[in-house]
């Protein structure tokens, strides 16, 4: 049990203090990595309490696509040059206290409600979906998710398609100074636009680029 | 305190949440670091869903944090297309010049 919290305080204290570097660093690119950090920090707490194919997709996901996107669109855009420097702006720097204030405000109404609360008495009653303990977290989802779930998991497919078609129709680009090979324009191409017969007379050459 | 309950990962919820709040409000030089706010209140969200799930036993919330993952995925790539397509344009990201609705 001990052994369980020091683990939990350790995880909790890398992802709390790599989240605040997230927001403070003057450095895109290491705001991505303390991102990344935080991302496996969580996903070590969720595999602890038994949730370990969350943990292993949130690797998958956060760790291996969304914060290598959010990489590559630093390094693209080149915005690791112009700092991060929201703490020494000084021309309008009267938005740091109050975004301060309402950030505390925030924090303590989310800690009075999670110290005055309990659950319902007929909480247990309605719980539908008990988790098992003869087989697996992953199998367990599984046989949720293909049956009761189907929908929902099929709407979520559709909500990644329409996501990579929105982003492809949003950075595409027709660059018009480059030359491309249009299959259309030469499969299409017939004998009589390609070829010319010509009449040569005797002692005179012909001008071919007319 | 040697004995970790459900209000321990409330609690480190309840922090990084407000750790994203303040990166929303306080971060004013890159649009960037907003998005990576919003990552960390999604990931804030995770949280309390999966241990509202162990904690009272019951399989829903990985369920729903499944499906928040996939929403914060296409909300990152659409995002970052976003600003992509507006540094093309625009040139620039920094929070304080993007102002082209201001009139």
């Amino acid at each position: 049990m001990i052994a369980h919290a020091i683990i939990f305080y350790i995880f909790s204290f890398v992802a709390i203090v790599s989240a605040v570097m997230v927001i403070v660093s003057r450095n895109t690119v290491h705001s991505v990595f303390f991102l990344i950090l935080d991302f496996i920090s969580i996903s070590c707490l969720f595999i602890m309490i038994g949730a370990e194919f969350l943990g292993m997709i949130m690797l998958i996901v956060y760790v291996g696509a969304v914060a290598i996107l959010f990489l590559f669109v630093v390094m693209m855009l080149n915005v690791s040059q112009q700092k991060n420097e929201w703490f020494n702006s000084s021309q309008s720097s009267s938005h740091i206290p109050v975004g301060l204030l309402v950030s505390i405000i925030i924090f303590f109404e989310l800690i009075i409600v999670i110290g005055g609360w309990k659950y319902k008495s007929e909480l247990t009653d309605s719980i539908s979906l008990k988790l098992p303990t003869n087989i697996t977290n992953t199998q367990s989802l599984g046989n949720v998710i293909y049956t009761d779930y189907i929908h929902l998991f099929q709407l979520a497919g559709m909500i990644l398609l329409v996501s990579m078609i929105g982003a492809i129709v949003l950075t595409f680009r027709r660059r018009s100074d480059i030359k491309r090979q249009s299959y259309f324009k030469q499969i299409s191409r017939e004998r009589e636009d390609g070829v010319e017969l010509k009449d040569v007379d005797n002692n005179k050459g012909v001008k071919i680029d007319v | 305190m040697f004995s970790i309950g459900l209000g321990h990962y409330l609690t480190l919820a309840a922090i990084i949440f407000t750790i994203g709040i303040a990166g929303i409000f306080l971060n004013r030089k890159n649009i960037i670091v907003i998005l990576m706010s919003i990552e960390l209140i999604l990931l804030s969200v995770s949280i309390n869903l999966v241990s509202f799930s162990i904690f009272i036993d019951d399989l829903s919330g990985q369920i729903f944090t499944l499906f928040i993952l996939t929403v914060a995925a296409a909300e990152a790539a659409i995002g970052l297309a976003i600003i992509v397509a507006y540094h093309r344009n625009a040139g620039t990201i920094r929070v304080e010049e993007i102002d082209k609705l201001k009139g």
